[in-house]
């Protein structure tokens, strides 16, 4: 496959893992957090943690959206579902995310729910058209990569005078997640104890730009580096990152020059800001409450915003008692610390949000890598 | 099908703008005309035409020592016609190669039909048709079948239960735990096209070249590997779930692992077009033409060549071997050089594939 093929060729791979491994200091150790979920699971489809040295670690992020949805969110969309008879549009990944009362959107669904699966907010728009005499409401979850077709969404929904469609709209954003997870003094013995630098998210950056980003640099000394989905450019960023080090640099680099650019698509960026605007506090599983790390509707917009429309109160659940997924966002903890890890939950009965996405790190450990345990044990 | 032709209706079913209504399943007059104008029109045969509760079978008598084999499977396909076939055809090979992966030669199939009202007649007859041309080409015959109509919004069209009679002579012993340690794991050909094709159908997208269906009866080529002489500790094909369910079912019945290579699996490259767009992964995708053979290592190349001869196994390959591995893993070398496990897919990629 053309233009794909190319990022994941093994010969490619073979020449940067030497590169890595000739250029990784053995007396030193480097641990780098992928903030991203998809890069979490391209890291464990491709196999890369077995062509990089022992001294070099991955350690997984909270940047999948759907494990940092809070339970209580989940909640409020049910509820939309089965007792206002609002027609519920959500992305696939949200419908197994556990919530409270042993339910699911999935379950919802089977207990009489109308809860459709949708590729794009645009097919959410298209089911509001066809449903004239039903409220629609998309759940819009998502980093700032999915925020702008949300933004356009309620904008051609304003202009074509949808009088049912609306959004509730918890779309989330990276650069004050990374801010509180470096602000967290780090905990001896886990993970991410020693991180030295980031592994950034390139579709974020084809709408953010790389600029937002600089602060982790500036501020906190350490190096990030904007990196694509293929394995190639995982594999290359991680080598970026360790002449970064060796080096003793802390810089905002960009291994996704093909589409990546310091401002980001500014287009894009004016549409979300005419929309939306900062929440001052949002919850995040695993994180907690996270200022200034979510958008909303603006008012002008507020007609669409299913919070104002329905008057749905928010409410905090907390997470199963036997859950890791909060430490494990924060890289603090490995799926394989957490004692339920693929025995209580697996991914056919997931118990916390890490094990639902493809994304998350728990699913992609227990799918893709397990047999390095068996091997360790 | 039961039911005896009365002469004298004063209307043939009209097959061009007629539709299904509730008396096509009541058991009166309505329902035996549809039998007969429709079903017994294109799958009738000399046991279909018994007309009994039950139908008399031969076997074993022109076969040889031997048992028989049974399959069954309910077929739900949404959209019901699809590039490279429908839902007919698809009742006739789901079920037939199920009998076939056995070993067995498939003789005889039954087929219940769930019809929802109002369901165009002129799709009825189209599927049918479908089926009677798949069961010809198979080889097999509609000996017994049933037919029931639901209300509207109850069904979704045509649901088709089908079931496969077939012949396993002696000594033909195939099976889900026969796979050893050391043995060569083959697959007859690309993997994904049928779940692609549905998906690509389902959701308009719109590919330069048609990805089509593999829907296809598999009992020509498993006769000819049979024939082969290799030494096959089984074969299955890998609908639902894909090629990565399917040997993990292996894996777990024969106590085995699998490790295969990623670089050696036959998918189309607008398969895995699809499917980067799609998010989806083509070891998961159903195949309704495709089959996994294990069988002794040394033999491999005789069985390949076997299957290459054979045009539903031209593209047959090497994907991998059967290792000793007590926690019965599934895993690939992929092709960055890394590696990883292929596991079951937890929930529902593509419900009513088939």
């Amino acid at each position: 496959m053309k233009y794909v093929d190319e990022f994941r060729d093994g010969e490619i791979a073979k020449n940067i893992a030497a590169h890595i491994a000739a250029e990784a200091d053995p007396a030193r150790r480097y641990a780098f957090m992928e903030f991203c979920g998809g890069h979490t699971h391209a890291i464990s489809r491709y196999g890369v943690p077995d062509l990089l040295p022992a001294n070099v670690r991955m350690v997984h992020g909270p940047g999948c959206p759907v494990c940092v949805l809070p339970i209580g969110r989940i909640d409020q969309v049910i509820r939309l579902a089965t007792q206002r008879n609002v027609i519920v549009c959500t992305y696939a990944d949200t419908l197994r995310v556990p919530a409270s009362d042993n339910l699911s959107l999935m379950r919802a669904k089977a207990r009489g729910g109308d809860i459709r699966m949708v590729y794009s907010v645009a097919d959410a728009l298209k089911v509001a058209r066809d449903n004239p005499g039903r409220e629609v409401m998309f759940f819009a979850i998502g980093f700032e990569t999915t925020t702008p077709p949300t933004a356009v969404a309620i904008l051609q929904a304003r202009a074509e005078g949808l009088k049912n469609f609306s959004a509730l709209c918890c779309h989330v954003l990276t650069p004050p997640a990374m801010r509180h997870l470096l602000d967290a003094p780090p905990i001896p013995g886990t993970p991410a104890e020693d991180l030295a630098g980031f592994v950034g998210p390139a579709h974020v950056s084809t709408v953010i730009g790389s600029r937002p980003y600089e602060f982790v640099a500036a501020d906190y000394g350490k190096p990030v580096v904007i990196a694509g989905f293929e394995p190639l450019d995982v594999m290359q960023a991680i080598l970026m990152l360790i002449r970064q080090v060796n080096q003793g640099r802390a810089e905002v680099e960009n291994e996704f020059t093909r589409a990546v650019t310091r401002e980001g698509n500014l287009k894009a960026q004016g549409l979300v800001n005419e929309v939306l605007e900062l929440r001052e506090s949002f919850e995040w599983r695993g994180l907690g409450q996270v200022p200034f790390s979510a958008l909303r509707i603006r008012d002008a917009y507020g007609e669409f915003d299913a919070e104002r429309r329905f008057d749905m109160p928010y409410q905090a659940v907390a997470d199963n008692k036997a859950c890791e997924c909060g430490a494990i966002l924060r890289g603090e903890k490995r799926p394989v610390d957490c004692k339920i890890f693929g025995t209580v939950c697996t991914p056919e009965n997931p118990v916390g949000s890490c094990m639902v996405s493809s994304e998350g790190a728990c699913a992609a450990h227990y799918t893709y890598g397990r047999y390095r345990d068996e091997v360790a044990a | 099908m039961s039911g005896t032709v009365k002469k004298g209706y004063a209307r043939p079913l009209d097959l061009k703008h007629g539709r299904v209504d509730l008396s096509h399943g009541g058991g009166g007059r309505a329902m035996v005309q549809l039998i007969t104008e429709l079903f017994a029109n294109h799958l009738g045969n000399e046991y279909l035409a018994q007309g009994n509760d039950g139908t008399v079978l031969p076997i074993g008598t022109s076969h040889g020592p031997g048992r028989l084999v049974v399959s069954t499977d309910s077929h739900v396909v949404s959209p019901l016609f699809f590039p490279g076939g429908d839902i007919g055809c698809l009742s006739v090979h789901g079920t037939v190669n199920d009998v076939a992966v056995m070993g067995a030669t498939p003789l005889y199939l039954t087929a219940g039909f769930i019809l929802e009202e109002g369901f165009p007649l002129a799709d009825l007859a189209r599927i049918v048709t479908s089926m009677a041309r798949a069961a010809a080409d198979a080889g097999v015959k509609l000996v017994a079948g049933d037919t029931k109509v639901v209300e509207q919004g109850k069904g979704d069209g045509v649901f088709i239960t089908t079931t496969g009679v077939g012949f396993l002579p002696e000594g033909v012993c195939l099976g889900g735990d026969q796979a050893r340690p050391g043995d060569a794991v083959l697959v007859s050909g690309h993997i994904g096209d049928h779940g692609v094709a549905i998906m690509g159908r389902r959701e308009n997208l719109s590919f330069d070249a048609p990805i089509q269906s593999d829907t296809a009866a598999l009992n020509g080529l498993t006769a000819a590997m049979l024939a082969s002489g290799a030494r096959l500790r089984l074969m299955r094909d890998p609908t639902r779930g894909g090629l990565a369910a399917t040997l993990n079912e292996i894996a777990h019945q024969s106590g085995v692992g699998i490790h295969l290579d990623e670089a050696a699996i036959p998918v189309r490259p607008e398969v895995e077009a699809a499917c980067e767009l799609l998010g989806l992964d083509p070891l998961n995708i159903a195949n309704e033409g495709k089959l996994i053979a294990v069988c002794a290592a040394e033999d491999a190349d005789a069985l390949l060549g076997a299957m290459r001869a054979h045009p539903q196994g031209r593209d047959a390959t090497r994907i991998g071997r059967v290792t000793d591995d007590p926690n019965r893993f599934v895993q690939m070398t992929t092709r960055l050089g890394g590696r990883r496990m292929v596991d079951w897919l937890a929930g529902e990629q593509l419900p009513r594939i088939c």
